[in-house]
């Protein structure tokens, strides 16, 4: 029989102010094999942990339930305070009354009898616990980073740094991600290329790293330590090996009709291209969907006048296997589609453009070498009026928008007001705002510069609707909150900061990695405070704004930490594995073979074993798992008919037990 | 009848085998028994094959291929289809089995007999092999002679027979007749029982499941349950049954029994042929066959050795649950 | 064999307490009835989202109780006879989106296994709706309460659970 201890936590008034956790505590009481039952404050805390502790050793506990938050949550903490106080971590059951209990019921009406069946069910689980021994798996001393933007390239790296190999896998045909495209960075202005490429290049030269561009992350499977990762690299139709990056090829396409992604459309390029002058690799890419060659079988001109042979349109998607022992995320952002977002202009005036096009729009290597210009006319514009908020900060049921803050656009937007200025001081430039939110290192300075020093007149206040004029102009009709008043503007261009959203790409590697996603696509992490990098997927991380919006120097901070995670993964030699995995019953087997036929893992072979049975002796075939392929989903647990194969920590008869409890 | 005793005989004295599975006399001329024979004596003394040896072989060849050396077995049959599922189950030992398919003319339920008030059945004829087994000539104990048609005593499963042909075999031996009635449909029973309101679907189990005295002789007998201590004997599991705690266990057993077999099951029919009670359990199984076969594609167990079993394999596009619904709802 | 006939009146043979199908008025008639409901959800997926439910606040029946598996191909259809045996009246598998599966292919076994098990149950007049499958994400904490809200008021008008019992036991 157990000595069961029974711990009811507050969590403050988190599950107090709906859950009479005494009364709880006192049901304990009556449980079969409880011993002990206390409630407290805080469970989690220090003191909380000490009480756990001194009880197991004053009331010889062998086993303990906590009743308290999610065991996704505590259930680690909890049964590392039962190992130091020498009880095996596995004899621990948490019953969730906070998440599913306390914090989804109205009253303690409802919470507290709940509560109580809860922590009944979890007593009658861990009467039948029994001590379990963690297994050991290997670690594969090698990373991969999914996504080639400032938050893979940094963390790959920091990864390299540490002495670890890892390897980079890029969808587009280069890295640089969304940093590439910008301009100037605030606060200080530097020149975004300026700062990045050096690092690029970094990248690129560095012995450690290996760079996987035009490629994708196509299937993944095994666990922490020991991923094994499929990736397919998309032909380029152009040997990288034989291509000078002399660009001839580039020069002679006679397909230039495309819209040019990097400039988001604003010009057009050849079917064969680099996407930008730094690209790395510097290898162009032919686009199969625009070349001649591909659509008709005709032209081939890019193949004859590329002086080093290496256009080859026969060229194969090339599938590599390999495996790894950790996992960073890091697939970035995109701006939200503007179109749904017709009552600003975008996509009906030319003039209406969105801030990263802006940004392409003031860049020296962009459509217009730098020059602020229409896109109508070509004329500089006077009069400017920037829309804050465009699909950010929205209503839970506007389905165009994002209900969250996308953090960086007031920001950018300062330093997209402050450059112009500095470039045209007689544009007037006005900015509709909900808010101007600039915490940060020097933020709030520098957007007061923007008003105080350069004079851009904030608006605060919504924009109703932008008209186009005949006579080429846009009119913008706002409201300023603060004087109450219609605001009418005739501007020159409209730029529209739209919300941010994570790459749509994560739905599949959210898919195929098993982590899970909020509901705004943003990756969840193992802990939203702490542990923001980890996802609960053990051995994968996150950097960037695949996690949430953040900016530059945010991102690459984050970059590092996941980094520093991988790191600490790699550098052990073993790690603890899972014992909560299958186990066949010798004497009930009958080696039918239909547990092995639903393994995901193949992790059930049959042996011939002597096997002495009541007195009888005789060779029988019977399965047997392999604890370092199991990962316990238990789906032979339930082909087996006669109940013989178990799963350990969720055996057949604490689930009965468990069911039986509910259903008192 | 004597054709197999002879070629038994020749087999034993050959060493090919070292032992016959076959069915011996009962005490009543009605109730043959699956017999282990081992001498040429005892073949020539006991040995039977008639229509009243309908008991399917096939799971007493679990046992029997451990032993030491082959055992001759003859399988009719449906049979065939159980032993290539316990193939496929790693349950026997296809090199220590010598299989003889033997041929069938249908075989005959006792309970017909006794509802036509000929139960008692002292002298029968015209049920062997080597009869046209169209007619049959009854004297029971009380002196009373009658002629029956065979078809009016032959067990309802013969109506809906899967198959002549043996799938396994080493060697043929004597001769089939087709019983399969004009338009027959093994899955009529279950539709009209699909048909009816949830309230008479209710009533019709409870007052069949009801009168279960949990003797075990379904599960005994079937060749899918083969597993080496049952779930309901499992105390590891606490569902082991010894003494009813409450009304629900005959229920969960069948339900589960029959849950367990699923896609295992060849459909042959022993669950119901010995149930004492008279129970229907083969409208469990055949619940289930139907609604795999309509859901996942058409399955018959034991046609090979190899192929999965709608349980234990998937598509990435099957039916939901509550959709799969829709079938047995029309 | 028998001869698979209607019962002269099936109704009869109800005792009142299960009159849930026929007596469906009667059943609601019954303010106090409090259905049991257990819910199987998977660690991964259904779980979490049951979790997230909780972190939005996303209120449902306290009804409902949740049994946390690895898996939902560690849900035994035997626990869910067990749960009608102990006089559950509802019970719900949460299980993550086919193609989802933290361990691959769990819930396509899920699929086909409840598919046949509610198929069953309906065949022996245990009504349909009390036997749930659903595919919750980590993600959908509104859909969790939604999905478990909707499932409480169906089980909630279709009142208590028939029992299936040996009517030889009745009195």
């Amino acid at each position: 029989m157990q000595r069961i201890g029974v711990f009811v936590c507050h969590c403050g008034t988190n599950i107090a102010a709906t859950v009479d956790v005494s009364k709880v505590a006192e049901a304990a009481k009556h449980e079969p094999g409880v011993v002990y039952a206390v409630d407290y404050t805080y469970m989690c805390s220090e003191n909380g942990q000490n009480l756990i502790a001194q009880a197991i050793k004053d009331y010889g506990l062998t086993a303990i339930v906590v009743c308290s938050c999610s065991p996704r949550m505590h259930e680690a903490t909890f049964r590392a305070v039962a190992e130091k106080a020498g009880i095996n971590p596995f004899m621990v059951e948490i019953a969730n009354i906070r998440e599913q209990c306390s914090w989804v019921h109205k009253d303690m009406e409802e919470g507290t009898p709940k509560a109580i069946t809860l922590m009944k069910t979890a007593v009658a689980k861990v009467n039948l616990d029994s001590p379990l021994q963690e297994g050991e798996s290997t670690v594969t001393k090698r990373a991969l980073v999914i996504g080639g933007g400032i938050a893979g390239i940094q963390t790959a790296l920091d990864i390299a740094d540490a002495g670890y190999k890892v390897d980079i896998v890029e969808k587009l045909p280069s890295i640089g991600g969304r940093m590439s495209q910008l301009d100037k960075t605030f606060p200080t202005l530097d020149c975004s290329s300026c700062i990045l490429t050096p690092r690029m290049t970094e990248v690129n030269q560095n012995p450690n790293i290996r760079i996987f561009t035009y490629s994708e992350v196509t299937d993944v499977s095994g666990f922490v330590g020991n991923f094994t990762v499929q990736i397919t690299k998309h032909s380029r139709s152009v040997r990288a090996e034989d291509c000078t990056g002399c660009g001839i090829c580039t020069s002679k396409c006679p397909s230039r009709k495309t819209p040019n992604e990097f400039n988001r459309g604003l010009d057009t390029r050849p079917a064969i291209y680099i996407p930008f002058a730094q690209a790395i690799p510097n290898v162009p890419v032919i686009d199969k969907e625009h070349c001649i060659h591909f659509k008709t079988g005709k032209c081939g001109i890019c193949s004859k006048v590329c002086p080093s042979h290496a256009v080859d349109y026969e060229l194969k998607d090339e599938i590599i296997e390999e495996k790894y022992g950790a996992i960073v995320v890091a697939t970035g952002f995109d701006m939200i589609d503007l179109h749904k977002f017709g009552e600003l202009g975008y996509g009906v005036s030319k003039d209406v453009v969105s801030s990263i096009e802006l940004e392409r729009l003031m860049n020296a290597a962009g459509p217009t070498s730098g020059h602020l210009e229409r896109m109508s006319d070509h004329k500089q514009p006077k009069e400017m009026v920037f829309i804050q908020c465009v699909g950010s900060r929205c209503a839970p049921d506007d389905r165009r928008g994002k209900t969250y803050c996308s953090k960086i656009c007031c920001m950018y937007t300062a330093k997209q007001a402050i450059l112009i200025k500095d470039h045209y001081p007689d544009t007037n430039i006005h900015v509709f705002y909900i808010d101007v939110r600039t915490p940060g290192k020097n933020f709030d300075e520098f957007y007061r510069r923007a008003v105080e020093q350069y004079g851009v007149d904030y608006i605060k206040g919504n924009v109703g609707k932008v008209t186009p004029l005949p006579n080429g102009k846009l009119h913008v009709h706002g409201v300023d909150l603060l004087d109450q008043k219609d605001v009418e503007i005739d501007a020159d261009m409209v730029v529209l900061a739209g919300a941010i959203e994570p790459n749509p790409d994560i739905r599949k590697l959210a898919t195929m990695l098993t982590l899970s996603i909020d509901n705004n696509n943003f990756l969840n992490e193992a802990h939203a405070k702490l542990r923001p990098v980890e996802a609960a997927t053990a051995g994968v991380f996150m950097s960037g704004v695949v996690q949430g919006p953040k900016d530059i120097p945010e991102t690459v901070a984050q970059a590092g930490a996941a980094a520093i995670k991988v790191v600490g993964l790699l550098a052990k030699d073993k790690l603890k594995t899972n014992p909560c995995i299958a186990e066949p019953d010798e004497l009930y087997c009958n080696g039918c073979s239909v547990c092995a036929n639903v393994c995901p893992y193949g992790a059930i072979t049959y042996v011939d074993k002597e096997i002495r049975d009541h007195g009888l002796r005789e060779t029988r075939r019977i399965a047997s798992v392999n604890s370092a392929l199991c990962k316990g989903c238990g789906a032979c647990s339930v082909a087996c008919p006669s109940g013989a194969m178990n799963l350990k920590g969720f055996t057949n008869r604490q689930i009965m037990a468990e069911v039986d409890t509910v259903c008192q | 009848m004597q054709e197999l005793i002879n070629r038994a005989k020749e087999l034993l004295a050959d060493g090919t085998v070292v032992r016959v599975l076959g069915w011996k006399k009962g005490d009543l001329p009605y109730n043959p028994e699956p017999h282990i024979f081992t001498s040429a004596q005892e073949l020539e003394k006991d040995f039977i094959y008639n229509g009243f040896c309908g008991a399917n072989l096939s799971k007493y060849m679990i046992a029997a291929t451990k032993l030491e050396g082959k055992t001759l077995v003859f399988l009719k049959p449906c049979d065939t289809f159980s032993f290539n599922q316990l193939i496929k189950e790693h349950q026997v030992n296809r090199d220590n089995a010598y299989i003889i398919g033997v041929g069938c003319k249908g075989k005959l339920d006792h309970r017909k007999f006794a509802a036509m008030g000929l139960g008692d059945i002292a002298e029968i004829s015209g049920i062997e092999l080597s009869d046209a087994c169209d007619r049959i000539h009854v004297k029971t104990i009380y002196g009373e002679e009658k002629d029956i048609d065979y078809r009016d005593v032959m067990l309802e499963r013969c109506f809906f027979c899967k198959t002549k042909e043996h799938q396994i075999f080493d060697e043929k031996l004597l001769d089939s007749k087709d019983t399969v009635a004009e338009g027959a449909d093994r899955f009529e029973e279950v539709r009209k029982i699909e048909a009816m309101t949830p309230a008479e679907r209710y009533a019709f189990f409870r007052s069949e499941l009801s009168k279960c005295i949990r003797c075990n002789a379904c599960r005994n007998v079937c060749p899918a349950c083969n597993c080496r201590h049952c779930v309901f004997d499992n105390t590891k599991y606490d569902t082991a049954q010894k003494a009813n705690a409450d009304t629900f266990e005959e229920n969960m057993f069948h339900i589960i029994r029959a849950f367990h077999v699923a896609g295992r099951c060849t459909d042959c029919g022993e669950c119901s042929r010995v149930c004492p009670q008279n129970i229907p359990l083969h409208l469990f199984n055949r619940k289930f066959i139907l609604d795999a076969d309509d859901l996942y594609g058409e399955f018959q167990a034991g046609s090979d050795t190899t192929t999965p079993g709608p349980l234990t394999a998937y598509t990435l596009h099957d039916v939901e649950p509550a959709a799969g619904l829709e079938r047995s709802r029309g | 064999m028998p001869v698979i006939e209607k019962t002269a009146s099936p109704e009869a043979m109800l005792e009142k307490e299960n009159l849930a199908y026929l007596g469906e008025a009667d059943a609601k008639k019954e303010s106090t009835f409090t259905p049991k409901i257990v819910a199987f959800c998977c660690n991964w997926c259904s779980y979490a989202g049951a979790d997230l439910a909780g972190n939005n606040r996303a209120d449902y029946p306290a009804d409902i109780k949740i049994i946390r598996v690895p898996c939902s191909g560690r849900v035994n259809p035997l626990f869910i006879m067990r749960a009608f045996e102990k006089g559950a009246d509802g019970v719900i598998i949460c299980g993550c989106h086919p193609g989802d599966c933290h361990y691959t292919t769990g819930n396509y076994y899920t699929r086909r296994r409840m598919a046949l098990l509610i198929s069953m149950l309906d065949y022996l007049g245990v009504d349909k709706g009390r036997v749930r499958v659903e595919w919750v994400s980590a993600s959908e904490g509104a859909r969790f309460a939604s999905i478990m809200n909707e499932f409480a008021d169906t089980i909630k008008n279709l009142g208590r659970n028939v029992r299936l019992e040996d009517i030889r036991c009745r009195n």
